[in-house]
């Protein structure tokens, strides 16, 4: 059960070869056993998860079955969860159960899927390594010494590490494909607008998109179809006709036009990436796809635009967090100010203060056009050449991150190393176009690499049929890590 | 642009954020560092770039001006700090 696919699980509960409390207790039990070392999830929450299971059973049993009825799935702890504590990683959000669903909780829980806990995080979603969250660490299911990524940490652990077969995610500059490379699963990011934000617990508004992790693209697929779709709640969400994701997943790929980006190739890409990468390009030609070499000349530009721009939206968005309202308050305080002031002090962890001071200072009188109007203009450029790029090409493809997974530790000093490890993933945020990780093998030490692909706009089908494919012929995103031995 | 301990002293003031001495000497070593990443921004010209504020260019919609939300102030009020007879309770501001 615990290896098993979401249409195998789907089977399974159709065929009443086993229960939703069954399948749920399987990997409640799971998580009883290994979140002491993993640190996957923040909040468990045994009986409202198989009050869901038995509420899903009632549903099996009348017939009204959907792909997902019955199936537990992880919850990042970003999105609000009707009488769920939602901390965001967060001291702030440390006593905060949330009075309402998020969209996307809500569209699980109308299609019978089970919250089988609230995930780990790093903090507001600020981190490539889980190292900034409050609730501590989560560690990678392959190699405890070494970070699962950032910020949706916890749920590619816990997809990892079976313990859930599924988990939502959230990806602002990275967050989503990083992760899912270093633990070696499969996530994606959709296009902007394809999934609904509202509930979700904002960090940079432009950039902000929930997707789903899984162990493999046809998994995905399931969730996608779940996930997205117009909410009027959200005022970016996209009008836009409803699609079955998994309609092209058969399809062959004989026809695809892959590039590959000059600059992804030329430097900075780790030896073992780089060979498990072009391995897996390798297998796509066997597969009938041809290669051409593309240019996202100003790639190297998407750093330093995301760290104006992501940090000023944030140092808006955290604006709401004051200690009136709702999360925590500062015991002692002189005045409204000094409330204020110690409340934000003491309810931050330090990266959150280091991006609310970035923006605030970007976003200061006198420093406007020079910083902020000019990362909008580099945007315009750096999207610009994807528009160019697909001019040649249906999808691009690249290493999710320049090397595996480092130790604890070794960049949590230095934010600027940190933030180099989304290169090849936030231009993508910044263009707002669909990107994806898949498992393409194994690197330094024996820790996973991912293969990036990324689509046009609305083209998310064509990417699950692209992964899915490699997916038929290779078996990458089958393994688990051999020292959780699944019974 | 270099920044100064007195730049993050007053940008933690306008974020409401209080900082201590030393983590605003140790704020000001890395946000120097990050603003030097920054830096490379400036070497491009982008003079006639029209600026991307969004992924998407949308209009934002427009909705009938009717009532859709029920009041659930008890509710979304149980998880405030401190609440008395419907209203959030602050220190004092107006003499």
């Amino acid at each position: 059960m615990l290896n098993a696919s979401l249409k195998q699980l789907a089977h399974q509960l159709a065929a009443r070869k086993i229960s939703s409390i069954e399948l749920t207790e399987i990997f409640l039990e799971r998580i009883k056993t290994l979140n002491k070392d993993l640190n996957a999830f923040i909040t468990v929450n045994e009986e409202m998860s198989l009050d869901q299971a038995r509420a899903a059973d009632k549903m099996i049993s009348s017939g009204q079955v959907q792909p997902l009825t019955g199936i537990p799935v992880a919850q990042k702890d970003i999105f609000c969860a009707k009488g769920w504590l939602t901390t965001c990683g967060s001291k702030m959000l440390s006593n905060f159960v949330s009075p309402y669903d998020a969209t996307i909780i809500e569209r699980f829980n109308q299609a019978g899927a089970v919250i089988i806990g609230k995930t780990n995080m790093d903090e507001f979603a600020m981190g490539s390594s889980n190292e900034t969250s409050y609730y501590g660490p989560v560690k990678n299911p392959w190699d405890i010494s070494a970070v699962p990524g950032g910020s949706s940490g916890g749920s590619a652990c816990a997809v990892a590490a079976r313990m859930a077969p599924a988990a939502t995610a959230t990806d602002t500059g990275g967050s989503i494909r990083q992760p899912a490379a270093l633990c070696g699963i499969s996530g994606i990011k959709p296009t902007y607008g394809l999934v609904s934000r509202y509930g979700m617990i904002a960090f940079a508004s432009s950039l902000d998109q929930a997707g789903p992790m899984a162990k493999s693209a046809e998994d995905l697929a399931l969730l996608m179809n779940v996930m997205a779709g117009f909410d009027a709640r959200d005022s970016t969400s996209m009008q836009r006709q409803t699609e079955d994701y998994s309609r092209d997943l058969e399809k062959p790929l004989d026809r695809l036009r892959i590039g590959l980006p000059k600059e992804y190739f030329a430097k900075g890409m780790n030896h073992d990436v780089a060979s498990a990468v072009e391995a897996a390009i390798a297998e796509y030609r066997k597969l009938g796809a041809t290669i051409v070499e593309v240019s996202l000349p100003n790639t190297k530009l998407s750093i330093p635009v995301y760290y104006v721009l992501a940090p000023a939206e944030a140092s808006s968005n955290l604006s709401r967090f004051d200690g009136v309202r709702y999360g925590y308050r500062a015991p002692q305080y002189s005045d409204l100010e000094d409330m204020y002031k110690k409340t934000r002090a003491q309810g931050f962890g330090a990266e959150v203060k280091r991006r609310i001071l970035i923006g605030t200072y970007v976003l200061s009188h006198g420093y406007y056009d020079a910083y902020y109007l000019q990362a909008q203009k580099l945007r315009r450029l750096i999207a610009n050449d994807f528009t160019e790029a697909f001019k040649q090409c249906d999808v691009i493809m690249g290493p999710t991150t320049p090397a595996v997974a480092f130790d604890f530790g070794e960049k949590s000093d230095d934010p600027i190393q940190m933030y180099l490890s989304d290169i090849y993933t936030s231009a993508t945020n910044l263009a707002g176009l669909p990107g994806m990780s898949i498992p393409v093998g194994f690197g330094d030490k024996n820790r996973p690499v991912g293969l990036h692909i990324v689509g046009n706009y609305f083209r998310e089908a064509q990417m699950l049929n692209i992964a899915h494919q490699y997916q038929q012929v290779t078996d990458w995103h089958l393994r688990a890590p051999e020292r959780l031995p699944v019974a | 642009m270099t920044l100064s301990l007195d730049d993050v002293k007053r940008v933690a003031s306008l974020a409401r954020i209080e900082i201590s001495e030393d983590e605003a000497q140790q704020m000001l070593t890395q946000l120097s560092g990050i603003f030097s990443l920054i830096e490379q921004m400036q070497a491009v010209d982008t003079s006639g770039i029209e600026p991307m504020s969004h992924a998407q260019d949308m209009m934002q919609r427009l909705r009938e001006d009717v009532v859709t939300e029920s009041d659930q102030h008890l509710l979304f009020q149980s998880v405030a700090p401190q609440v008395e007879a419907g209203l959030y309770l602050v220190p004092k501001v107006i003499e």
